[in-house]
């Protein structure tokens, strides 16, 4: 296949040339997975940790929900944010469909099943160790949600790093919501499926081979930072 | 924990700088609906850049079907609708939704196939005679399958062929129910026929040993047309510069510009635009 | 010595009133009444499954009773349940140590109890030297050894000056010379006038540990008594067994004081683990 040598030799050129054009798209598929990210974890995180450490009406429900959510297709989450925002949806005035702010909405809705799911398992597991010494110590499940969220925070930063994976690897919600425009919400995926859709394979496959260099950069500097510090903290 | 404060700050750090890669600047912009054929012939890349270079808008391209286009701006999501599929443009502008329909240039589809042309439909002058010929020897026939003015075109084509291919779904007739390019793709891969429209076509590089076989009938003519979104209908919408852009696309500036547009070295779109008369 | 003292009226005696604890349709402590009072220091023993630690997390609260009442009758007690939480802590066989330096750890305990954080400096400071911690301070809590740990854990309850210290098999998993130290901080911490209550399968431990022995067999409290009376002379003839070192065994499903059988051939001391 001489797309494959073409791929490495439009990757690596690309890459070295520093092209304005990459620059952006890298930056701005950074900004909106990572915004995500951010915002999924913020709900994700303690919503998890609630669900483990909580007994309520419900919370079997929510957690097949949680589960199946985790699955979700990507175009789905797209389609249901583009009609909520759509002019005729019932957020249309914010103006902000085909925007950066929609993909991030979307990704974060994306996301957050996947880290409060895999939150909840974490926390279930160290509630179960610390739980009689905690209570010991007068702290009930509620003091006790910041306490597992600090101990279990080198698992959470996998848990964190599976929500940037699904983010930072998905194209169909960023495409239907953002519309995949030019200088505006052109990211990584949607310009691989641009150039496969111009018959520009040896283009697509190239920028598939940065996106996989940014995913290996971003969970190799987790990994580290999760190494380093449980060397430290045991 | 003084640790864990730098690598917040740090991350922190990094989305806010992310930001200053996107264009938020504070210039105007209007969305406009179109075809992914139009936006995959580089056109836009080679217009746009000089009308905001005049004008001071930027313009937002959203590439999508026809069919899907036109939802688009009918829910009040694009300023402008620029498409090629005439009786719906002109349903949407009778329904309300749009303002005064006007050409602005048209290219032409062509019939795209192996160059070992099993159906042997190769310098054929009539597109419906060629079709029927595909038909009968039941080679592949790649279709857009979705909601595009392309598939449009094809679809009332084969019913003037007087063939009914939903019957021979799935078997020579094949819909692929994406885009041009995929579909390009596609027919690359299995070395089918398929219809394509000239730009898409020009611009396509995966061609493999595709080729064009029928081209030049007057019935492959592709009309291109640009509507204004109503603004009574949707009142947010930006119609003053969408107006601007519209007058700009079918002025003798716009106009020359498109028929300069090449691609390898060849023309890919005739500008038509009749001088406005209401 | 210790800087920090208890303040606040005391929640002793601790009474037990027929107590039961059923789980999983298993009645595993049956009947249970005895008291406790200040400044004593009982040594609960009896083989694997006699009930001990659930014995323990009863009196603690960490677990409810199935019938019965447990009740403290000091006049603390009228101050509600936070009170009496922080009047009482708990060290327990496999210590719990957060991810965070021994400091924190401490630290982390005494702000649940809601105390200012300059006192908190200075308790942590105190009880880390009165447990030969200084020099770990500000390690990471979960690098420390077996016994590193367990010392801290009892700095950690010491750092809460309870009226009553629980702990389950404080040495079962460490060596002769972690054993010691931690005896040692026992002893201390009731030197400062806390009710130690605490199970131990060892009955060396329970000799120079105990003012009262409780025998505990099959959920039951079998005897309850001054230590020296408990083994020069045990009433009952389960814990004369147990006493001499031998197995207790019995058919299942009879009544649980039926007379102890020797050991079968292949069945080693169950004193071990």
């Amino acid at each position: 296949m001489n797309d494959f040598s073409t791929a490495f030799g439009t990757a690596f050129s690309l890459m070295i040339n520093l092209d304005s054009a990459l620059v952006e798209i890298v930056g701005l598929s950074l900004h909106v997975s990572l915004t995500a990210v951010l915002f999924a974890a913020l709900i994700g995180l303690p919503v998890g940790a609630a669900m483990a450490l909580f007994r309520f009406p419900g919370r079997s429900i929510i957690s097949v929900i949680l589960s199946a959510l985790m699955g979700l297709p990507p175009v789905v989450v797209g389609l249901f944010v583009y009609l909520l925002l759509s002019r005729a949806g019932p957020f249309g005035v914010l103006g902000l469909l085909f925007s950066p702010t929609a993909m991030i909405i979307a990704q974060t809705l994306l996301v957050t099943p996947i880290i409060a799911a895999l939150t909840r398992q974490v926390i279930e597991d160290l509630w179960n160790e610390y739980e009689d010494q905690l209570r010991s110590l007068g702290a009930g499940p509620a003091r006790a949600l910041p306490t597992l969220l600090w101990d279990g925070r080198f698992s959470l930063i996998t848990t964190i790093l599976a929500g940037f994976g699904r983010a930072s690897g998905e194209v169909g919600a960023v495409m239907i919501v953002g519309g995949n425009i030019d200088h505006v919400t052109r990211v990584m995926t949607t310009s691989i499926a641009l150039e496969v859709s111009k018959g520009d394979l040896a283009l697509a496959l190239g920028l598939g081979i940065i996106l996989i260099f940014l995913s290996i950069g971003v969970s190799g500097t987790a990994f580290l930072v999760r190494r380093m510090a449980e060397q430290r903290h045991g | 924990m003084t640790k864990h404060l730098s690598i917040i700050t740090m991350l922190i750090g990094m989305i806010f700088t992310s930001f200053s890669h996107t264009t938020f600047a504070a210039s105007p912009y209007i969305t406009v609906a179109s075809t992914t054929s139009t936006k995959n012939s580089g056109l836009y890349d080679y217009l746009l850049p000089e009308f905001t270079r005049q004008t001071g808008i930027d313009v937002r391209i959203i590439a999508v079907g026809t069919g899907q286009a036109i939802r688009l701006a009918k829910a009040g999501d694009a300023d402008v609708l620029l498409v090629h599929h005439k009786s719906s443009e002109l349903a949407f502008v009778a329904e309300g939704y749009g303002l005064n329909r006007l050409d602005v240039m048209y290219n032409d589809f062509v019939i795209i196939g192996p160059a070992s042309d099993p159906a042997s439909i190769k310098n054929y002058d009539n597109t419906i005679e060629a079709f029927k010929s595909i038909a009968a020897s039941k080679a592949v026939f790649m279709s857009r399958g979705d909601d595009s003015g392309t598939y449009k075109k094809e679809l009332s084509l084969w019913q003037q062929a007087g063939i009914d291919v939903k019957s021979h779904s799935g078997t020579w007739y094949r819909e692929t129910g994406s885009g041009m390019g995929a579909t390009l793709n596609t027919a690359s891969g299995m070395g089918g026929y398929t219809l394509s429209d000239r730009a898409t076509w020009l611009k396509f590089s995966n061609k493999g040993d595709l080729e064009i076989l029928v081209e030049g009938d007057p019935t492959l003519f592709n009309q291109y047309g640009i509507i204004l979104v109503s603004q009574a209908r949707h009142p947010h919408t930006k119609s003053t510069l969408a107006q601007t852009f519209i007058d700009w696309i079918t002025s003798p500036d716009g106009q020359d510009l498109i028929d300069r547009y090449r691609i390898d070295g060849q023309r890919a779109f005739f500008a038509n635009a009749r001088p406005k008369i209401q | 010595m210790i800087t920090h003292k208890r303040h606040g009226p005391e929640i002793l005696p601790l009474e037990l009133i027929d107590v039961d604890y059923k789980a999983g349709g298993q009645r595993l402590i049956k009947d249970m009444t005895c008291s406790f009072n200040t400044s004593r220091r009982s040594v609960i023993i009896g083989p694997n499954g006699a009930g001990k630690s659930l014995f323990l997390r009863l009196c603690h609260g960490l677990l409810k009773p199935s019938s019965g009442s447990i009740n403290w009758l000091g006049e603390g007690a009228q101050q509600g349940r936070d009170y009496i939480t922080h009047r009482q802590a708990m060290v327990f066989q496999r210590p719990v140590m957060l991810r965070r330096s021994v400091v924190a750890n401490i630290d982390y305990a005494l702000s649940l109890k809601g105390i200012s954080k300059q006192t908190r400096k200075d308790i942590t400071e105190s009880v880390l030297q009165r447990t030969g911690l200084r020099r770990k301070a500000d390690h990471p809590a979960r690098v420390l050894s077996g016994g590193e740990q367990q010392r801290l854990a009892l700095a950690r309850a010491w750092a809460m000056t309870p009226e009553v210290l629980f702990l389950d098999e404080p040495t079962a998993n460490l060596d002769p010379a972690a054993t010691h130290a931690v005896e040692e901080i026992i002893t201390a911490i009731h030197g400062t006038g806390t009710c130690i209550i605490m199970t131990s399968h060892d009955l060396g431990q329970a000799k120079r540990m105990a003012d009262d022995i409780l025998f505990l067999h099959r959920g039951r409290l079998l005897e309850h008594a001054p230590v020296a009376e408990f083994f020069k002379n045990p009433q009952n003839d389960l814990a004369q067994a147990f006493v001499q070192g031998e197995l207790l065994w019995w058919n299942r499903g009879q009544g649980s004081r039926n007379r102890p059988h020797k050991p079968k051939q292949n069945q080693h001391n169950n004193k071990q683990e």
